[in-house]
């Protein structure tokens, strides 16, 4: 579960990037997050991450207070939060396997395991074939692909996708989405922020559209999503 | 830890070495040419610290008598003299014997004066011990001590030449100790800056393995390993090279300038390596370590 309650957020004096944004995103959910190029969009993905701290407010993840959580410990909060971005992230001198089994090794897996979680991961993606490629030998919507792989090969209860579709064509954004709503079907909580209009009216998911900071619109699932 | 993310760690400082192969080399040039000096300048002061120290043991005091002393009370003054730490030994002098060796010395060539004499030992209240000491720098504790000592008249002893050689000991204490300083200083510098370029090439992956959960222990690490490789290579390469290069020196000075010998014997390879191996590998290690901390906290905000 995903609970922000009165959240602000302020970079320097001027129009906060957050203002006063309460939401909750129950587990198993799929959530669009809507809105132009300074929103508030990727701030709140930030947020998410602990990768910044709110000016005000409270952020609760999987039942843990994030401003609560001490800095030595926060590895361990983002081990059940994985994250996609638009220009994939990938490690360019190693392979698809190598990529993946990244996150494995970063969290102190067992080697077994890596041996084990892997290989299956990277075939529920459909790259099983492909573990030896490195990421410039790979299309965009494969590279992307990986990028899920090793955000859910530590099975996150959530999985916060920034642009996941930014850098691909119509065709690769389709299967990557197909993709993002397999993940959520199996039980992953997936929250993806988008400017794909395409795509977020097809998908008939929760949509929330963010404004300069604030939000406001927030369509439930199945409801139909107009700009 | 687990073994394998042990052996994770110290494959990602081998590969952070290699990545920045330039300053990799660098460093560890700079580090053995570090190293090195420490090694010629540890080798020349152990070795003139022997001389000094031969020197040194020549350096004697002289405890006289009072002019009626009997034979007995001698022997117990020389058994106080034993029980003293400072003391490495002593030779007792008869009036006999300082006559002779004054003999020798004064009458060379005109011995007919020395004749004069007959048996009459001019020297007869000139009986004393030759007190040689441990260490110079003790000398003025000794004598205050033998002068305190019942039966003992007079305690001579060279003030001037122990002060120059402790003051000379304590100045190539200090130098050392100031060399020593500003070499670490110039070899955990360069680390630093390899290990920055390391940083500075890997922003990105430690981005990404902050995002997906890695420790700062984890983030970190590598860079140490690549800190302490780069301290262990740069100390075993001149160390190697001094080995041999002491080894040659020796030879060639024993064999080109055999006059010497007995002048300068120069300390055996093994007892200077000895100590020489694990300090140097100590230190590079130490800097290494030093240097790639040092630089992580200031530029790796993890």
């Amino acid at each position: 579960m995903i609970k922000l309650e009165n959240v602000s957020k302020s970079y320097s004096a001027g129009i906060p990037a957050l203002n006063d944004v309460s939401l909750k995103i129950e587990p198993g959910e799929f959530v669009f997050v809507v809105g132009d190029s300074g929103s508030g969009k990727s701030t709140l993905i930030k947020l998410l991450l602990k990768e910044l701290e709110p000016t005000s407010g409270n952020i609760v993840i999987n039942n843990q207070k994030l401003g609560s959580i001490r800095h030595r410990d926060v590895p361990r909060f983002r081990r059940h939060v994985g994250v996609v971005f638009q220009d994939f992230r990938l490690l360019k001198d190693r392979n698809v396997y190598e990529n993946v089994a990244f996150a494995q090794r970063v969290i102190g897996a067992p080697t077994k395991s890596m041996r084990r979680k892997v290989p299956a991961v990277l075939s529920m993606v459909g790259l099983a074939a492909k573990y030896k490629s490195y990421p410039r030998e790979i299309s965009g919507g494969e590279q992307q692909r990986v990028a899920i792989a090793r955000a859910l090969v530590n099975e996150p209860k959530i999985l916060l996708a920034d642009e996941p579709t930014g850098n691909l064509d119509a065709h690769n954004a389709w299967d990557i989405m197909k993709l993002l709503e397999e993940i959520n079907h199996r039980g992953t909580t997936v929250l993806v922020v988008t400017h794909n209009q395409e795509i977020v009216r097809a998908m008939k998911k929760r949509v929330i559209t963010m404004k300069k900071g604030v939000i406001v619109g927030d369509e439930k699932a199945g409801d139909s999503y107009e700009d | 830890m687990r073994i394998s993310t042990f052996l994770y760690t110290l494959k990602q400082g081998v590969k952070n070495i290699w990545k920045n192969k330039m300053f990799s080399l660098a460093s560890i040039a700079t580090m053995s040419a570090c190293i090195f000096l420490f090694g010629v300048f540890y080798s020349v002061v152990v070795n003139f610290q022997k001389v000094v120290k031969e020197v040194e043991s020549g350096v004697a005091v002289t405890v006289f008598f009072e002019d009626n002393i009997k034979e007995k009370e001698i022997k117990a003054i020389g058994k106080q003299i034993d029980k003293r730490v400072e003391v490495s030994k002593k030779v007792f002098v008869s009036a006999e014997d300082t006559w002779d060796e004054f003999q020798k010395v004064y009458f060379e060539g005109a011995e007919e004066f020395a004749e004069d004499f007959a048996d009459d030992n001019p020297l007869i209240h000139s009986a004393h011990y030759e007190v040689y000491m441990n260490d110079i720098s003790m000398q003025e504790s000794l004598v205050t001590y033998l002068e305190s000592l019942d039966g003992v008249k007079e305690v001579k002893s060279s003030d001037a030449a122990a002060n120059t050689l402790t003051d000379f000991n304590r100045l190539i204490g200090y130098v050392s100790a100031g060399i020593i300083l500003i070499l670490l200083c110039v070899a955990v510098f360069l680390i630093s800056n390899t290990v920055t370029v390391g940083i500075a090439v890997r922003r990105e992956e430690i981005a990404i393995m902050k995002l997906i959960g890695a420790t700062d222990y984890f983030v970190r690490a590598p860079f140490i390993v690549e800190g302490i490789l780069i301290g262990v290579i740069g100390s075993a390469l001149p160390l190697a090279v001094l080995y041999f290069m002491y080894r040659r020196i020796i030879f060639y000075v024993a064999d080109k300038f055999r006059w010497l010998s007995g002048m300068l014997d120069f300390l055996p390879v093994d007892q200077v390596f000895s100590v020489l191996v694990p300090v140097a590998l100590i230190l590079g290690v130490g800097i290494g370590f030093l240097g790639s901390r040092m630089t992580i906290r200031k530029h790796l905000k993890v």
